[in-house]
């Protein structure tokens, strides 16, 4: 008789478990290319179509990376915080909030000159947006309110003030009433890359991207925070400070999140309007747990979940699938990736037994 | 053997050579649209048009649904534009930047934006007079209100939905003049769950009949579970409310569409605005539902035939504001600029403006 037994893997499996995401992945697209087929349309050479358009062209490229920048830094802002098991999900409204406070400084200063006025509006957006984040932090601490309630209500009180702001005190008399603040000078505007429309507001993201991977790996603060993470009562036992630690999280993430609604106001719309708010900061929370905290693969998964969106719109014009198979797509992915987490934490052995 | 497979050789290469020819010929038109098409609403008379195009002899279209406004937009235009693309219509408003932007990038290519304001030597613009069907079904809700309380679930507090609620008040109030209007805004063009809690709040403070500038059937569905009438929008929604539907002001947008892509072919199309309205059928009424009565349905079918005809104007002076501010002096009519930038609402709505 034969039986399957399931064993916890006592050693990582390490780099293998790529082998394993990248198996999760084929088989989603496998599943995807099958729906497509049921639709009438070709399903394996609609998948190659999609692979195609989002990586293999210079433009898509391109687009890929524009779109991958404020999903990478808002996934890295609630990343730090999730490392602490501090659930901080509002990073869409401390986006708001730091597309607020640039606005506000290119509005105000609008005839500075850009080495000036572009540090400012960085300034006031990581203001606005860590401020934004700190309250959640503080009522956390001394009313031990759960910051998941109080993070996510935030994002809609964020939304409403940008909206209110857009809609009445900064719209622009000569926009015909509709809600948009005027056009920014070209002093507040992070200029594109050569002749591409990609900004220079990605050397932030590398920036940054590097500085968090230091801050996690190899100073005293990373490790501070790996363990208040793991157990927050043996950590105080131990004389970490984890009041301080989830107020430094919240604060620098939500700076983040911030960062990433400056670059998305000056850099691709040069403006502040309510189309700003595109859902990134619930999808870097996919993105944060997809890349197990990890702020290099946070990089390489903000750049494949943006190259799957630029790939779908192509998908859409060349075979007229429907919008929603882009949500499907992503969700096969999410669910055969964290299924497939199973087999990097178990593995299995098959036992002959002796009847 | 050998010949056959020659003159098979020669009829591949000329049928090879007949589809490239008429592929050069073909003009290969794009949509992009700001919701899912669904089987009402927006986006849905827009694709009605679209596939009429589709059935003309040398057109062959394509879309892109449930494009948000912003960054995303200027993507999808420069894509189409790259693909070779020759007409591209982009449908919302938010679309305008971006177009302009992909628009200077490739000035041999037609752009047409629907209801914004900037033009360019190689985009144009183009809208419907919706707020002269909006009138029209004004005047069916204000016959039918018992309690003279009209629920309005609107989208954004910007000119053309303001002119359309304000259109459709003074419709309202010309047969019935004790009727008011409520406003909700939803802050969303799509989003069938807020929409309809937006119907709800409006049926809470006692509105009998609910009319929607919104995407979704969702109001319909809210005012037929409450047993009052509604008035849907953008297509005929009398399939998703039976019981409800009085009627719906429309978009019949393929009459604009046949034009413009007529145009382009012979050579002639020129960017311009153009603003149609029911006298070139662009914009129009939906049936009439059973429950309005014969005499409700004749004096609307008059009036009509008075606007088509010029006789009669929607916006015409002593046209107070909700404050009581005289905005229309008796005996004016307020120009196509003034209409197209009206920030405030007639005297019978309730609501704010923002």
């Amino acid at each position: 008789m034969i039986r399957l037994r399931v064993h916890k893997r006592h050693e990582p499996l390490g780099w293998r478990s790529l082998f394993i995401v990248l198996g999760a992945i084929v088989l989603s697209f496998g599943i995807g290319s099958i729906f497509l087929a049921i639709q009438g349309k070709p399903g394996l050479q609609g998948m190659m179509l999609l692979i195609r358009s989002a990586f293999f062209s210079v433009w898509a490229l391109e687009d890929c990376l524009i779109k991958a920048v404020p999903i990478f830094l808002c996934s890295l802002g609630v990343a730090i915080a999730f490392r602490l098991q501090i659930w901080n999900i509002g990073a869409e409204g401390q986006y708001a909030l730091g597309a607020l406070g640039a606005t506000w400084a290119a509005l105000t200063f609008p005839t500075l000159p850009w080495y000036i006025l572009l540090p400012s509006m960085l300034l006031l957006a990581s203001i606005a947006s860590g401020l934004w984040a700190l309250i959640p932090g503080l009522l956390k601490i001394h009313l031990r309110a759960n910051e998941i309630i109080i993070t996510l209500m935030l994002n809609y009180i964020g939304i409403l003030l940008l909206d209110y702001l857009v809609y009445g005190p900064w719209k622009d008399p000569t926009s015909f009433g509709f809600p948009m603040t005027r056009e920014f000078s070209p002093g507040a505007i992070v200029g594109p890359i050569g002749s591409t429309r990609l900004n220079w507001g990605i050397l932030l993201c590398v920036a940054a991207g590097v500085a968090i991977w230091i801050l996690l790996k190899f100073t005293r603060l990373g490790f501070e925070l790996q363990a208040s993470g793991e157990n927050p009562r043996a950590a105080r036992y131990a004389g970490l400070r984890y009041d301080r630690l989830t107020i430094l999280v919240m604060v620098l993430g939500g700076a983040l999140s911030g960062w990433a609604g400056f670059l998305e106001a000056s850099g691709n719309l040069n403006r502040l309007q309510p189309s700003i708010i595109a859902g990134y900061g619930y999808t870097a929370i996919v993105v944060a747990w997809l890349a197990q905290l990890n702020p290099l693969s946070i990089a390489i998964a903000s750049f494949l979940l943006a190259g799957l969106r630029v790939g779908l719109e192509t998908l859409q014009l060349d075979l007229q699938v429907p919008a929603a198979f882009g949500q499907i797509m992503e969700g096969l992915i999410l669910l055969t990736v964290l299924a497939g987490r199973f087999f990097s934490d178990y593995r299995f052995a098959l036992r002959r037994r002796a009847a | 053997m050998r010949k056959l497979s020659i003159i098979g050789v020669l009829l591949a290469s000329f049928v090879l050579c007949a589809t490239a020819f008429a592929q050069q010929k073909e003009l290969q038109v794009g949509f992009v649209y700001v919701s899912p098409i669904g089987n009402a609403g927006w986006s849905y008379a827009h694709d009605v048009a679209r596939k009429k195009l589709e059935a003309m002899d040398g057109v062959k279209t394509s879309y892109v649904e449930a494009v948000s406004e912003g960054p995303d937009a200027e993507r999808v235009f420069l894509n189409m534009a790259r693909k070779g693309y020759d007409v591209i219509f982009g449908t919302s408003f938010g679309y305008m930047d971006p177009m302009l932007k992909v628009a200077k990038q490739f000035p041999d290519i037609v752009f047409e934006h629907c209801s914004g304001f900037k033009l360019a030597k190689n985009l144009g613009t183009y809208f419907g007079r919706m707020y002269q069907a909006r009138y029209l079904s004004g005047m069916v809700a204000g016959a039918m209100t018992k309690s003279n309380i009209l629920g309005y679930v609107a989208a954004f507090p910007i000119p053309e939905v303001i002119r359309g609620i304000n259109a459709f008040a003074l419709g309202a109030q010309a047969v019935n003049p004790s009727a008011q209007v409520r406003v909700v805004w939803t802050k969303t063009w799509y989003d069938p769950a807020t929409e309809k809690e937006a119907a709800k709040s409006l049926l809470d403070v006692g509105a009998d009949v609910i009319a929607q500038h919104q995407d979704s059937p969702a109001a319909q569905e809210a005012a037929q579970e409450k047993g009052v009438y509604s008035i849907g929008y953008n297509s005929d929604m009398s399939t998703f409310a039976p019981k409800a539907h009085l009627t719906a002001p429309i978009w019949n947008w393929y009459p604009l569409y046949k034009q413009i892509i007529d145009e382009v072919r012979a050579g002639t199309w020129k960017s311009q605005s153009i603003w149609y309205g029911m006298k070139e059928g662009v914009v129009g009424l939906a049936p009439l539902g059973p429950m309005v009565p014969e005499s409700v349905r004749n004096q609307v079918e008059a009036k009509k035939e008075e606007i088509i005809a010029g006789k009669a104007e929607v916006f015409a002076g002593p046209i107070k504001d909700q404050n009581g501010k005289l905005q229309v002096p008796a005996g004016k009519v307020p120009t196509d600029e003034e209409l197209l930038n009206m920030k405030y609402f007639v005297h019978g709505v309730v609501g704010t403006l923002e």
